[in-house]
């Protein structure tokens, strides 16, 4: 088996997810089967198959540098949906660097 | 055997648009918090990203300046983190084919010898927003208006050997993105950041293992720190130890680096190609836009101020090292004493913008004033000291040349006869010294040349005082 | 026959014919959704008042002349689209007490060409799943029998249009979420070519294969919608130049002559033989109209739900990085630092089939998996892209059943994420070439659940698919039959 509990738990910290001790045995099972799934890509033929990341074979648009105006009752309002805010910031936990 | 350093620098240029490299927020510094945030750099569910058109082209005009390979076609990539400051939960950035390839830079070191620093790759990405520690007591504030400030990547080669050669590479690549009129370079506001990857060897062994120091802003700081890195790493190399590759700080107070723990836990970024961002194609004829809209560039504009101005190559480096320098050089010595110039510009005018603290762009004389002092220089009609107290008044206060000149009353005085009466004076004043003159001590010569040029409050002439007092005081009485 | 048994389209030649005016309507449909919701649960959010005051405004604008294409049509979007104002919650925690500052483009499309916003929709939690029972605001029930899912993850849109809720809704479809419900509840529904829709306002689950569509009653009333919804948005880079189309006005377009090919593919092991003998009949039908059947082959189908589950899971991973308790969305009221607030915030914040998703993702993007798992899968996908090139090279549609069962039990597949996975495994193949299909009523089984069959296009061959079905649906009454449900007094 390729997802262990503690494969869970490396890719919970990656994925800055807390999963109860408790549900890493479980979580691990289903993972394994999906990864049993997706592992059928293994026999299937690719050698010289071009990759392809997107269905649109078109090539990125550019836009003109222009700015635009934003004033504070905008703002305000952006901040509205924030959970914690203060002084026009967003606010989390003291960050230690 | 002696230890010989590697540095590598990565460079976080901050490219001056109007708008971010996504969204159209603007990028102007300085805003009220969160002000030039918009769905899109707020990250706000479904908003999605567009690229910049000026972001692009000049990410082109600083390849094609250090002759780069542009690749016709990039990617943009998502590098996953988390981060207070990184609204999205990821970077969009240019991770497998960046947009500018092999290049290469070209230094003049102090003791004159040149050396080329290759230039791996550059690369477009976006910055992202602050975070501020010190606002409040429990919590730190995130500021989102530099979310999304188009940045371009530059990475050098470990080509450097020295903390001297990284600052030569530093400058020489900050006065080219300023040439390039790319970015405003202000190291202060950080837009412009360098992170040095450091690390000692034995010469000719293969490199050692590097530490990377992040968020160096500025020249000095970058030679501190790797100054300080050179002998930590040599002291655990020197016990038996061996260098850990982690990031690490300097603190410009303490003068030293030290490692970010907290931030090496798991570095897996997770990269893959942005599912909202195409391919970027560049139309060769877009690329050739690029390239008939650059500018003279600093290598070029050197050679050129030694051949259309007979200047040595120092003088031509020294004036070429900012553009905004060598614009001015060039209004100042149209058809004046090329060399005097030079001298002026190098000596006085830098010196006194080197005291206040100043930049050439921020000079507080006028290059058509200091153009000025100088021709009044060239047609006597002050001498070259008046001119330096001219110029301390025109730097201290402005004004015009003349009217300081008028004002002053600093007009040269080169009326023979006047000259003469002072001569006289001056003479007549000091008959003990004149004898012993005249008895052979020739040195006393200076003795009445100075005595003369305080009595005319230095306006005199100086070749016609020096001329006539000759005459007065080789005349028998 | 009552106001809501009628269509898109007639309630349009109702209104254009002054026979009832946009108040009427949309007071008639809120009612409804009071009396006939509460057994379903296909809203989240109504938008009663301001409906009615969208209402009002366009009969004074029909009054005053405006010929807008929906003028005081009443339509519901997924909870999915942003609306600026109305609360939008992608069916999750997360998002239980967020209101948008931005309208999406197809809200803004659609509310430009007239139409009167009636509410939002339930669906899957993030568009992930494929029963609606990943919902934080509860599991959507399938009108046609109230024990049944209604499919994912635009079950609220498909549940509310069957049940005439409303005419027409908006949906989403990353690997078959459109068609998918559509099937389980006998309506019409469009995944258009990807880049013929603005994704922007649209909050994105996998940004390479997300694509909005409309799920209404009939193909007819599928274009009226797509003549409003697509169009090129310089605010998304993936929007087509050329997205717009002229999707009623191609409608009457003849099957004769047309070649149709008929994939044995997807009528392998393990699907319900009922719906294989309505689709074969389905097929017959569209023979009977003039079509040419040609066997054609996708042989890479089979690895379709591999490469989907490594490539949906890997770009939703880094799409929902964002929801980090920080500038919107749900927070942890039990963390101490900053590493806390995103772990709490996000497990607390996302369901259960999000959270593995999020894993699975994060797995195959993470260093050493990479090249295994994430460039495998997008070969494969070139390799899908490239069956059906070989394929429209020999016919101009491909036709086949939308499911391999119809709706199945609420709880059925909860237990067992695979076995929920492979009720898409005829709709995903699509999504990651980025074609179009759409989905068509073609019978019912013998237990009364609807049964769908699917139509593959080529390319922006949208127009071609809507006018085929509407073909169809000239031709048969299946998209006509309706659930029967009790009016609750709520
Ligand atoms: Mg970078
Ligand atoms: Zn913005």
């Amino acid at each position: 088996m390729s997802f262990t509990t503690d494969t869970v738990k490396r890719t919970a910290s990656l994925a800055r997810l807390a999963l109860p001790e408790a549900d890493l045995a479980h979580v691990a099972q289903q993972l394994e089967g999906i990864l049993v799934l997706i592992e059928k890509l293994s026999a299937v033929p690719t050698e010289g198959v071009e990759i392809m990341a997107h269905p649109l074979e078109l090539q990125q648009p550019l836009r003109e540098d222009r700015a635009d105006g934003r004033d504070l009752a905008g703002r305000d309002i952006y901040l509205k949906n924030a959970p914690v805010s203060a002084d026009g910031l967003f606010l989390v936990p003291k960050v230690i660097e | 055997m002696s230890w010989e350093v590697v540095i590598g620098l990565e460079v976080h240029v901050q490219l001056n648009t109007q708008s971010k490299i996504f969204c159209s927020c603007p990028t102007r510094y300085g805003a009220e918090p969160n002000l030039h945030t918009c769905p899109v750099c707020l990250a706000l569910p479904g908003a999605l990203p567009v690229l910049n058109a000026a972001a692009v082209d000049k990410a082109i005009a600083f390849g094609l300046a250090v002759g780069a390979e542009i690749n016709r076609r990039s990617i943009f990539a998502r590098k996953n983190y988390f981060y207070p400051d990184l609204p999205k939960g990821y970077q969009i950035s240019q991770y497998e084919i960046p947009i500018v390839g092999r290049g290469q830079l070209l230094l003049t070191l102090a003791d004159g010898t040149e050396k080329v620093v290759g230039i791996t790759r550059a690369h477009l990405e976006e910055d992202a927003g602050k975070s501020l520690h010190e606002a409040f007591s429990a919590e730190t504030g995130i500021d989102l208006n530099r979310a999304g400030t188009p940045l371009l990547e530059i990475v050098s080669e470990p080509d450097m050997r020295s903390p001297s050669e990284a600052v030569a590479y530093l400058k020489k690549l900050h006065a080219l993105v300023r040439y390039l009129d790319i970015s405003d370079g202000n190291m202060q506001e950080g837009s412009f950041r360098c992170d040095a990857n450091v690390s000692l060897r034995r010469a000719g062994e293969p490199f050692g293992t590097r530490a990377e120091i992040k968020n160096l802003n500025s020249f000095r700081f970058l030679e501190k720190a790797i100054e300080y890195e050179m002998e930590r790493q040599q002291d655990i190399l020197e016990s038996g130890g061996k260098v850990v590759q982690e990031t690490r700080l300097f603190d410009a107070n303490k003068g030293e680096t030290r490692s970010m723990r907290s931030k090496e836990e798991a570095n897996d970024y997770r990269y893959f190609p942005d599912p909202d961002l195409l391919p970027l194609v560049l139309e060769e004829s877009h690329i050739e836009t690029v390239r008939a809209s650059l500018p003279e560039l600093p290598d070029a504009k050197k050679q050129r101020f030694m051949e259309a101005y007979g200047l040595p190559a120092y003088d031509a480096g020294v004036l070429t090292s900012s553009r905004a320098l060598a614009d001015y050089y060039e209004v100042v010595a149209e058809g004046l004493d090329a060399k005097l110039a030079a001298n002026w510009l190098m000596g006085d005018l830098l010196g006194a913008l080197n005291r206040s603290g100043a930049e050439i762009e921020s000079c507080p004389v006028p290059a058509g004033q200091m153009r000025k002092l100088l021709q009044r220089i060239q047609d006597e009609t002050i001498s070259g000291k008046i001119a330096k107290e001219v110029f301390d008044v025109l730097f201290e206060q402005g004004a015009d040349v003349d009217d300081i000149i008028e004002r002053k009353g600093l007009r040269q005085i080169t009326d023979p006869a006047a000259i003469a009466r002072l001569i006289d004076e001056v003479l007549a004043k000091n008959p003990g010294q004149v004898a012993d003159y005249r008895a052979g001590k020739d040195k006393l010569f200076g003795f009445f040349v100075g005595q003369a040029m305080k009595a005319s409050q230095g306006k005199a002439n100086p070749e016609q005082l020096n001329r006539i007092l000759r005459e007065r005081l080789d005349q028998p009485s | 026959m009552e106001l809501h048994d009628h269509g898109l389209a007639d309630l349009r030649r109702l209104l254009q014919k002054k026979e009832i005016s946009a108040v009427e309507l949309t007071t008639h449909f809120l009612q409804r959704i009071r009396s006939v919701d509460p057994q379903l649960r296909s809203f989240i959010t109504l938008n009663g008042e301001n409906a009615l005051v969208q209402a009002h405004r366009a009969d004074r604008q029909r009054a005053d002349g405006s010929t807008q294409a929906l003028l005081g049509l009443p339509i519901a979007h997924k909870d999915i689209f942003s609306t600026r104002g109305l609360r939008t919650t992608c069916g999750s925690r997360m998002l239980e007490n967020y209101i948008p500052p931005f309208d999406a483009t197809v809200v803004e499309r659609l509310e430009q060409a007239g139409t009167v916003l009636l509410g939002k929709l339930n669906m899957d939690e993030f568009a992930m799943g494929s029963s609606n029972e990943t919902s934080h605001y509860g599991a959507v029930r399938n009108p046609w029998d109230t024990r049944m899912v209604p499919g994912g993850s635009s079950g609220g849109s498909a549940a509310a249009v069957a049940a005439r809720l409303v005419p027409a809704a908006t949906g989403t479809d990353t690997g078959g979420s459109i068609r998918q419900p559509a099937a389980f509840c006998g309506i019409t529904g469009l995944k258009p070519t990807y880049g013929r829709v603005s994704r922007y306002g649209m909050i994105a689950f996998a940004s390479s294969l997300d694509q909005a569509g409309p799920m209404a009653r009939s193909a007819e009333d599928c274009a009226l919608l797509m003549d409003a919804m697509a169009g090129h948005d310089p605010r998304d880079s993936t929007s087509h130049p050329q997205a717009a189309g002229q999707f009623s006005a191609a409608l009457d377009r003849p099957v004769r002559g047309l070649r149709i090919g008929v994939a044995e593919e997807f009528f392998a092991d393990g699907l319900d033989s009922q719906i294989a003998e309505q689709v074969r009949a389905a097929i017959a039908q569209l023979e009977s109209l003039g079509a040419r059947i040609v066997p054609v082959h996708l042989p890479h189908n089979a690895v379709a739900v591999s490469a989907y589950y490594v490539l949906a899971p890997a770009e939703a991973s880094s799409n929902l990085a964002r929801f980090d308790g920080v500038r919107y969305g749900h927070r942890s009221q039990h963390a101490d630092n900053l590493q806390e607030l995103y772990q709490q915030s996000r497990f607390e914040g996302f369901g259960a089939e999000v959270r593995r998703r999020i894993l699975i993702g994060s797995y195959v993007l993470s260093a050493g998996y990479y090249d295994a798992y994430y460039l495998k899968a997008q070969k494969v996908r070139s390799l899908i892209r490239e069956d059906f090139r070989r394929a429209f090279a020999e016919v101009d549609l491909i036709v086949g059943p939308t499911t391999p069962t119809p709706a199945f039990a609420l709880d059925a597949k909860t237990e067992d994420p695979v076995s929920m996975y492979l009720a898409d495994i005829y709709t995903i193949a699509v999504n990651l070439a980025g074609i179009p299909a759409l989905n068509l009523p073609c019978g019912f089984t013998r237990e009364g659940l609807p049964i769908g069959m699917q139509l593959m296009g080529n390319y922006f061959a949208d127009e071609l698919l809507l006018a085929v079905g509407h073909a169809y649906q000239q031709a048969t009454s299946w998209h006509l039959q309706r659930p029967d449900l009790a009016e609750v007094q709520g």
